[in-house]
């Protein structure tokens, strides 16, 4: 079988899910695509992934409440073990990406790390996946008795309902205490879609000017075009923006519809982070700017004078 | 405490990347110390300077033989000495795990620091790996680290926003912009570096078998528009941006 790890916010299914269906499905790897839920309280999340997936494994217990990286590991191993899966497919999350490769050591399996696609090859999985900062496209693969694979997000387009829904099942797990102790949280709340989600992003660079400006011309363009807010790092290392926004290596990938660069020169290091977009805009006042060379549409001008106009033409 | 930190030496981030025969060839290109494992190196430095019980600071790193270059730095940065498993083979990161849990245990290793992605596999998974093989816990994508006997307190980030956390060593780190600002190496321990021990260790010992293989490599060339609107006129090029992102692009309504 094909074993997936569900993920899953307040109660919801997330996109990602549903994209690692669709990678099951285009993966070329036979058996049944089981969904396993992770969690507490997840019988709602249970249902949605019934209608997606052959059938549902539910953990639904108490040690669960909050991920852990190696209780995680654990329990998806185990039930990768006792189901006999060929294939486990995670979420190329922060977290997908913390825990799988704990999964592959435990099941003493291959890792592909963060595929863009997937094909089988023979006995063999194929995927691509994007190296040395996003500037190459590798094609890997591995065989074995069973191989871990985490999926990038928004690479996959999200899978609709199968036709039957898919029966549901409660698993038995012995799940090791977690070593560590998280003694504070602090979680990076915004009104606007999440970057990962959204399908414009408007992202302001140094190029901006000021905290104040990057207010006025970043948000309020976002805000009329019901847009996710991005920054560089150039931006957070400044203290303007929080790091919730950072785009980047060290930031969030991203690949929305429409990526709106305002004031953005385009390190090689942003770009791993965006270069996947769609369609790439920039505004800025530097020509040479190497963000340009990447664009679909650039406007070489004065943010303070261009932006605003963009502001007031976007409210009609 | 002997501290491991790992150190993989990646393509400056301005360099030009090649393919030649469907892989990615580094020959020319400027390399540097991976800039997220330098994070590694400075933290190491700083734990012990900020009076923490730490014994020797070892850099390892698995590569070919110009990763003596990035090691040497790293010796001049100041850790006590190096090891280098030479070979010019290429290994998956989960793969190389097996080399670092096994130095990490001959060593004596208590704290492992590695960089959180590295900037030639694009991989997030050398710390993790090694963390389970030894059985340790990890903490990943950290900015703050302490430490207070054998217990590993700090803040890194997760899914939704950051965490402190509090664990015991041993443990595995994986570092990122904002944990610190590495040192630049000065003169003399440039020179200093230069007697440091740089061990060398043979691959053949760790029992190493690449489990992934590279099928083929390319440059990502996506066509892009390149159309260019000019912007002297403010409200007519914002009018144009606009009329291009609704009919042409279809990004808004």
């Amino acid at each position: 079988m094909i074993l997936i790890v569900a993920e899953h916010t307040a109660g919801k299914l997330a996109k990602s899910t549903l994209e690692m269906v669709t990678a099951a499905r285009d993966s070329g790897r036979e058996g049944p695509i089981t969904l396993l839920v992770l969690g507490q309280s997840v019988a709602g999340v249970a249902t949605e992934a019934a209608s997606v997936a052959d059938q549902v494994l539910v953990a639904d217990l108490p040690q669960l409440a909050t991920y852990n990286a190696e209780v995680w590991a654990a329990a998806t191993a185990q039930i990768a073990q006792e189901g006999e899966a060929h294939t486990v497919i995670i979420g190329g999350s922060r977290s997908g990406r913390e825990y799988a490769p704990r999964v592959a050591v435990k099941l003493d399996a291959p890792y592909l790390e963060d595929a863009t696609r997937l094909s089988s090859n023979g006995a063999a999985l194929q995927a691509q996946r994007y190296t040395y900062l996003a500037r190459v496209t590798e094609t890997v693969e591995a065989e074995g008795p069973v191989i871990v694979v985490t999926v990038k997000p928004g690479s996959f387009a999200p899978a609709g309902a199968a036709g039957v829904a898919g029966d549901q099942y409660d698993v038995e797990l012995t799940l090791p205490a977690p070593r560590v102790e998280v003694t504070g949280k602090s979680v990076e709340k915004s009104s606007r879609v999440a970057l990962t989600e959204a399908d414009v992003i408007v992202t302001g660079g140094r190029g901006v000017g000021s905290p104040e400006n990057f207010s006025r011309f970043v948000e309020g363009l976002a805000d009329n075009l019901g847009a996710g807010v991005g920054a560089t790092r150039a931006v957070v290392d400044a203290g303007w923006r929080p790091y919730a926004e950072q785009v980047g290596q060290t930031g969030k990938t991203v690949q929305p519809k429409a990526y709106i660069a305002l004031g953005v020169s385009g390190a090689v290091q942003h770009l791993s982070g965006m270069g996947k977009s769609k369609n790439i805009i920039a505004i800025n006042k530097d020509a040479e700017a190497p963000i340009f060379k990447v664009a679909d549409y650039g406007i070489v001008g004065d943010l303070n004078e261009i932006v605003p106009a963009l502001i007031e033409a976007s409210k009609r | 405490m002997n501290i491991l930190t790992l150190v993989r030496q990646v393509p400056d981030a301005e360099a030009r990347v090649k393919i030649n025969a469907q892989q990615v060839d580094l020959e020319g290109a400027t390399l540097v110390i991976d800039g997220m494992d330098e994070y590694g190196v400075e933290e190491a430095l700083r734990l012990r300077e900020s009076g923490a019980a730490v014994e020797q600071i070892i850099a390892l790193a698995i590569g070919p033989k110009r990763n003596e270059d990035a090691l040497r730095t790293a010796l001049a940065m100041g850790v006590d000495r190096a090891i280098h498993v030479e070979t010019e083979d290429r290994f998956d990161a989960v793969t190389l795990s097996r080399v670092v849990a096994q130095i990490a245990q001959t060593e004596n290793v208590s704290l492992i620091l590695v960089g959180g992605q590295e900037a030639d596999w694009d991989s997030q998974a050398l710390g993790a790996a090694s963390a389970e093989r030894l059985g340790w816990p990890q903490l990943t994508w950290t900015n703050e680290l302490n430490i207070d006997g054998e217990t590993l307190t700090g803040r890194h980030d997760v899914d939704d926003g950051n965490e402190t956390f509090r664990a015991t060593l041993p443990a595995v780190v994986t570092t990122q912009q904002g944990l610190n600002e590495p040192r630049y190496p000065t003169l003399p321990n440039i020179m200093k570096a230069k007697k440091k021990e740089l061990r060398k260790d043979d691959p053949a010992t760790y029992g190493l078998q690449a489990r992934v293989r590279t099928v083929n490599a390319e440059i990502q060339t996506r066509a892009r528009l390149n159309r260019m609107i000019d912007g002297k006129d403010p409200q007519a090029a914002a009018q144009q941006l606009l009329e291009l992102l609704r009919s042409e692009a279809k990004v808004i309504a």
